[in-house]
């Protein structure tokens, strides 16, 4: 640009000077979305007309034959209804236990005086360290010896094994060290004049929770459902190990039974794409938050 | 909860209003702490003390008879087990790579988003996308973009004018791995990007303005005012991409299931397949715990080349 020989009137030569940029920037945007695309497109066509498109542009194109069978046979082929409806059940408790259980201790910790509550803090933080992977085996095995209370008729018998239910997917991840934490440092901000403010008018303490701190921590609240919701609707690992009755299985899990017998990547586009839309609908409506909340995994670290 | 305390009338005599009080403050705290320390406790503290006591027993996840203790045997057979060695230098491999790798992409892409020309919001939505995608869905759709036909090498086939030919990329020992780390890289890289701009965004505006005015070029502005206000964020994503690295299983559980002849195979992999596949418990927990000291090792290093050194 430096060559240009008659220099450009202003706002000419900006954008000019903006243009590699700008370019650059776009390249990376269709780099990132490509896969995504192509898996979305690729959902409608039958198998011989992906492999055919893939020398070209039409690959990521909705041309030729398009139509929903590959839909309907993911559906004739795994019970995809229901594993959808199964990763629903499985987000969503763990989204309002873990909101209730981990904002509750949170308060505790910041607004409540009681000895040991500042080692419990260090406690909790400090099991931030140990990644899951550590205890996953051990926790299997765990599992499996967990006893559990059941009615039967009018009797109620213990059961052992927890493999193959709903709260085995569930509750191992309802308690978060790091959502108490985040729920810590978001109560701190809220000043404790309204906690003896409410004190005095004779509010309890669970009372002040309610409708006082909870009401004004929606950020955190809204953070905390985001952090908790993505890796429960996207677990793989646990529910590999922990759950074989079909329905029971999560979304993810899912996958296997597109590998058994033929293969068609038409019908694992589909699958792919009816567990991915719902989360990307979700992302891009409240995309602001997705990315503050993730980004504030970040801060303070 | 407050109701299971006596009511103040029937307070013992001799305490005050005030320790009342105070006693209700503590049971009414520790009632609201338990549910979370008491799940902390079956699904967090016992599993991790069971990693270390089980991986010294004959455990295993199915059994008619109980474990016995067996001393250090398993960590003699895993040290005997040459597979395990290829884990943990495949691990230590894609950790190194992807480590610098997407750390400093990230922040090449947050130096780039970060402009007022606008867009901002745009492209770091775009850039996120694969990061709220799962693991799983993104393996299955590079698996087949990866295909010794597909989109990957006709892309190469184009690009080099049918010069160059693309290899069966997950099929061969010498590109598995790497396949799995560009990825990988490219998956995440979206995550780290935005913990940067977070940290960009803390530098103040007035420090690149004076440098400016003193006449600072911008790798000079990088140099000496963005390198030093992101010290904190550096330290972060240093740790976390390393441990994220660390952990490899989903892509290579969809993608390879550790092959081609085990290049690709991780230290979670291991584990998973030990303890889960094959049923042994004590042996998945005595890879668990090897995994747990790598952790912890690396991220202690790290926090003590990285600790504040005024």
């Amino acid at each position: 640009m430096a060559t240009t020989p008659t220099p450009a009137p202003g706002p000419l030569r900006r954008t000019l000077r903006r243009a590699p940029g700008h370019l650059l920037r776009t390249v990376l945007a269709l780099g990132f979305v490509f896969p995504i695309v192509f898996m979305l497109i690729s959902s409608f066509k039958p198998d011989q007309q992906i492999f055919a498109d893939l020398g070209s542009i039409k690959a990521f194109l909705p041309v030729g034959q398009l139509s929903l069978d590959n839909y309907t046979a993911v559906f004739d082929r795994v019970p995809a209804g229901r594993f959808l409806l199964n990763s629903i059940v499985i987000s969503a408790v763990t989204v309002v236990l873990g909101i209730a259980v981990n904002s509750l201790a949170a308060f505790a910790l910041s607004r409540m005086r009681w000895p040991g509550r500042r080692l419990l803090l260090v406690l909790i933080i400090a099991t931030l360290i140990v990644p899951f992977e550590t205890f996953a085996l051990p926790l299997v095995w765990w599992v499996n010896k967990l006893p559990w209370l059941e009615l039967h008729g009018f009797q109620l018998a213990f059961t052992e094994g927890w493999l193959d239910t709903y709260r085995v997917q569930i509750l191992p991840f309802v308690a978060n060290a790091f959502s108490i934490f985040l729920f810590h440092q978001y109560f701190q901000s809220i000043p404790k004049e309204l906690d003896e403010a409410a004190r005095m008018d004779g509010a309890s303490w669970f009372g002040i929770y309610r409708r006082i701190v909870m009401p004004l921590s929606g950020p955190a609240v809204a953070t905390v459902a985001i952090l908790t919701f993505l890796p429960m609707w996207n677990s793989y690992l646990w529910p590999l190990m922990v759950v074989q009755d079909e329905n029971l299985r999560p979304v993810m899990v899912g996958i296997q039974y597109f590998f058994q017998l033929n293969v068609s990547w038409g019908q694992i586009m589909a699958y792919s794409t009816m567990i991915t839309v719902p989360v990307l609908a979700l992302f891009l409506a409240f995309q602001r938050s997705f990315i503050n909340s993730i980004a504030s995994s970040g801060v303070k670290g | 909860m407050t109701t299971l305390l006596p009511r103040a009338g029937t307070r013992p005599p001799g305490r005050g209003p005030r320790t009342a009080a105070r006693r209700r403050e503590r049971l009414t705290a520790l009632g609201m702490v338990s549910p979370a320390v008491l799940l902390l406790l079956v699904f967090f503290v016992i599993p991790v003390v069971l990693a270390f006591a089980l991986a010294f027993t004959s455990a295993r996840l199915i059994s008619p008879t109980p474990a016995h203790f067996v001393g250090l045997r398993n960590f003699t057979l895993l040290f005997q087990d040459p597979v395990f060695f290829r884990s943990l230098f495949n691990t230590a491999l894609f950790a190194a790579v992807v480590v610098p790798v997407q750390a400093g992409l990230a922040l090449c892409l947050a130096l780039l988003v970060n402009t007022k020309v606008g867009g901002t919001n745009f492209f770091r939505t775009v850039y996120f996308v694969p990061v709220v995608t799962s693991m799983v869905v993104i393996s299955l759709v590079w698996m087949f973009l990866y295909q010794k036909t597909g989109l990957i090498n006709h892309l190469i086939d184009t690009f080099t004018l049918g010069h160059v030919q693309g290899p069966d990329w997950l099929n061969d020992p010498s590109t598995a791995l790497p396949a799995i780390i560009f990825m990988s890289v490219w998956q995440g890289v979206g995550f780290h990007m935005v913990i940067w701009l977070s940290g960009l965004q803390t530098i103040p505006a007035d420090l690149h303005e004076a440098a400016a005015i003193d006449g600072a070029d911008r790798w000079a502005r990088f140099r000496h005012v963005t390198w030093p206000g992101l010290r904190a964020t550096r330290t972060f994503i240093l740790i976390t991409i390393t441990i994220d690295a660390l952990r490899l299983f989903t892509q290579v559980n969809v993608m390879t299931q550790g092959g081609p002849l085990d290049s690709t195979t991780t230290v979670v992999y291991q584990a998973v397949h030990a303890g889960y596949t094959q049923q042994q418990t004590a042996y998945a927990s005595a890879i668990s715990l090897v995994f747990f000291v790598l952790v912890l090792a690396v991220s202690l290093i790290q926090r003590f080349l990285t600790r504040e050194k005024d």
